[in-house]
C-alpha cells in the first residue's frame, strides 16, 4: 500500500506556544485513521496542518507525493487532492445546497451547469439527501447540513478526506447520521484521518488510531489499542471518554 | 411667500437637480475607488495593505472643504485647472472611496474567517472566494452602513457650493442675494434636502430590520 500522508518530525507554535512537538505518523491510501486526544492536544492542529489551513515551522508533510511544507507548494492543487469537513459545516449560508456542492467544481474544474446539478444529486445520493437539493443551509438541521458538508468536498473527488471533530456540535440522535455516512465512506475505500471523539467509531471504522497528548503522538497503533491501551495516559483517557 | 416665485423655486429645483448628479457620482466613482480600497485593505501584502491603511486615514482626518480646496484651487495654481463639477466630483470621490471602503473593510471582516477557510479549502482561488462567498454575504452586512453614509454624502455636497458649483446650496444663495429672505428660500432648501434624505433614511432603517430578522 502506497503512503498517501506522511507527517514527520512536525513542529508547529501559534507565537510562544508549542501545538505540536516533533509529530510523525503515516496514512497509506485507502487507511483510515482516528486521531483521538484531549482538546488541546494538537489533533485539529495537526489534521489543518495536512492541507496547510496552518503552516508548520519545522518538520515535513507530504499528501499524496506533495511537500506541504515546501513555500513553492501549488496549493489549490493539494487542495483537489485533500477534502476537510469541519466542527461548525461551514457551509455558504447564502446558496443553495446545489449551489454550496457544485460552487467548487464548476469554479475550479470548470464542469458545466447541467453536469454539475448531477454532481451534486449523485453526491447527495450518497449521503442520503437528495430531495434538499434546493434547500437552503439554514433550513436543514444540523446533521443533515454536516452530510451536505461531506458531499460538498466529495464533488471534488478528494484522494484524502479529513474530518475535524466533524460530529462535535450534534445531538447523539444526529452525529449517528453522520458517522453512519462516514462509516460507508470507510468501506468504500476513501483514505480518511478523522479527529474525533467518538470511540465508538474509532473501534468501528479506524483501521488505527493515534493519541496525542501534550502536541505529541503518545501512542499509536491499530483500533485495539482502545480496549487494551499501553500508557497509563491513553487508559486514563479512555476511562474519561467513557 | 413673495420672495419665491415659480422661476426660483425651479431654479432651485435644478440646484437640487444638480446636487443629486452630484450625489451619483461621487457614490458611482467613489464606490468604484472605494472598493479597490477595500482590497487593498484585506490584502496579505502587507504593504500594499499599509499604503491603502494610510490612505484612509488621512483622507479621513481632513475636512471635505479642505479636500475641495485642495483639488480646485490648489491643482488650479498647479496648473491643472478643472470645472467645478470635475472638481467638486473627484473631491467627493477621494472623500467617498475612503470611507466607503473602510466600511467594506469592516463588513468583508464580519464574515466568519471559516468561510474564507471552507472556501479555499475547496481549491476555490482567493479572488474566487471573494466574489462568491465573501462579497454576497458581506454586502447584507453593509447596505444599512453604506446607505446610512449615502444621505451624509448627499449633504455633504453641498459643501461644493464655495467654488462656485451651483447646486441647491449654492441656487439658494444666489437667490437669497437677490430677493433677500433668507428665513423662506433657505427654509425651502432644508425642506428639499430632507425630501431626498428621507426617503433614503427609511430606506436604511428597512434594511436594518430585515437584515437582523433574516437569513444572517
Amino acid at each position: 500500500m502506497s503512503v498517501a500522508v506522511r507527517l514527520d518530525n512536525v513542529h508547529k507554535s501559534f507565537g510562544a506556544v508549542e501545538v505540536l512537538r516533533s509529530v510523525s505518523f503515516e496514512v497509506a491510501s485507502g487507511e483510515v485513521v482516528a486521531i483521538i486526544g484531549r482538546s488541546g492536544s494538537g489533533k485539529s492542529t495537526a489534521l489543518r496542518c495536512i492541507n496547510r489551513l496552518e503552516k508548520i515551522q519545522s518538520g515535513t508533510i507530504e499528501v499524496c507525493g506533495r511537500r506541504v511544507d515546501d513555500p513553492r507548494l501549488d496549493l489549490r492543487a493539494l487542495r483537489q487532492d485533500v477534502g476537510i469537513v469541519f466542527q461548525s459545516y461551514n457551509l455558504f449560508p447564502h446558496l443553495t445546497i446545489e449551489q454550496n456542492i457544485t460552487l467548487a467544481p464548476r469554479r475550479v474544474k470548470r464542469v458545466h451547469r447541467a453536469e454539475a446539478r448531477a454532481l451534486a444529486l449523485d453526491k447527495l445520493k450518497q449521503v442520503g439527501l437528495e430531495e434538499k437539493i434546493d434547500a437552503y443551509p439554514e433550513q436543514l438541521s444540523g446533521g443533515q447540513q454536516q452530510r451536505v458538508a461531506i458531499a460538498r468536498s466529495l464533488a471534488m473527488s478528494p484522494r484524502v478526506m479529513l474530518f475535524d471533530e466533524v460530529t462535535s456540535a450534534l445531538d447523539p440522535h444526529l452525529t449517528g447520521e453522520v458517522l453512519r455516512v462516514m462509516e460507508s465512506l470507510a468501506k468504500g475505500g476513501m483514505t480518511m484521518i478523522v479527529v474525533t471523539h467518538e470511540m465508538g467509531f474509532a473501534r468501528r471504522a479506524a483501521d488505527r488510531v493515534v493519541f496525542m497528548q501534550m502536541g505529541k503522538v503518545w501512542e499509536t497503533g491499530v483500533a485495539g489499542i482502545l480496549t487494551d491501551p499501553e500508557t497509563p495516559e491513553l487508559r486514563e483517557f479512555l476511562a474519561n471518554e467513557l | 411667500m413673495a420672495g419665491l416665485n415659480l422661476n426660483y423655486f425651479i431654479y432651485l429645483l435644478q440646484g437640487a437637480g444638480w446636487t443629486v448628479i452630484l450625489s451619483a457620482l461621487a457614490f458611482v466613482f467613489g464606490g468604484a475607488a472605494g472598493f479597490l480600497v477595500m482590497l487593498a485593505r484585506i490584502s496579505r501584502i502587507a504593504a500594499v495593505n499599509r499604503i491603502a491603511m494610510f490612505y484612509v486615514q488621512v483622507i479621513q482626518g481632513i475636512p471635505l472643504l479642505i479636500i475641495i480646496f485642495i483639488i480646485y484651487f490648489g491643482l488650479g495654481i498647479l496648473g491643472i485647472s478643472m470645472p467645478p463639477l470635475v472638481a467638486a466630483g473627484l473631491a467627493l470621490t477621494v472623500y467617498c472611496s475612503a470611507f466607503l471602503g473602510e466600511i467594506w473593510r469592516g463588513s468583508v471582516d464580519a464574515v466568519p474567517r471559516t468561510q474564507t477557510e471552507a472556501a479555499e479549502s475547496l481549491a476555490l482561488t482567493r479572488w474566487q472566494t471573494l466574489r462568491d462567498v465573501i462579497i454576497p454575504q458581506a454586502a447584507k452586512i453593509a447596505t444599512p452602513p453604506t446607505v446610512g453614509f449615502l444621505v451624509q454624502v448627499l449633504k455633504s455636497t453641498s459643501l461644493v457650493s464655495v467654488i462656485g458649483f451651483i447646486e441647491l446650496t449654492r441656487a439658494a444663495q444666489v437667490i437669497n442675494n437677490t430677493v433677500f429672505q433668507p428665513f423662506t428660500i433657505f427654509g425651502v432648501a432644508g425642506l428639499l434636502y430632507f425630501a431626498l434624505c428621507y426617503p433614503l433614511s427609511l430606506w436604511s432603517r428597512v434594511l436594518e430590520r430585515r437584515l437582523n430578522v433574516g437569513r444572517r
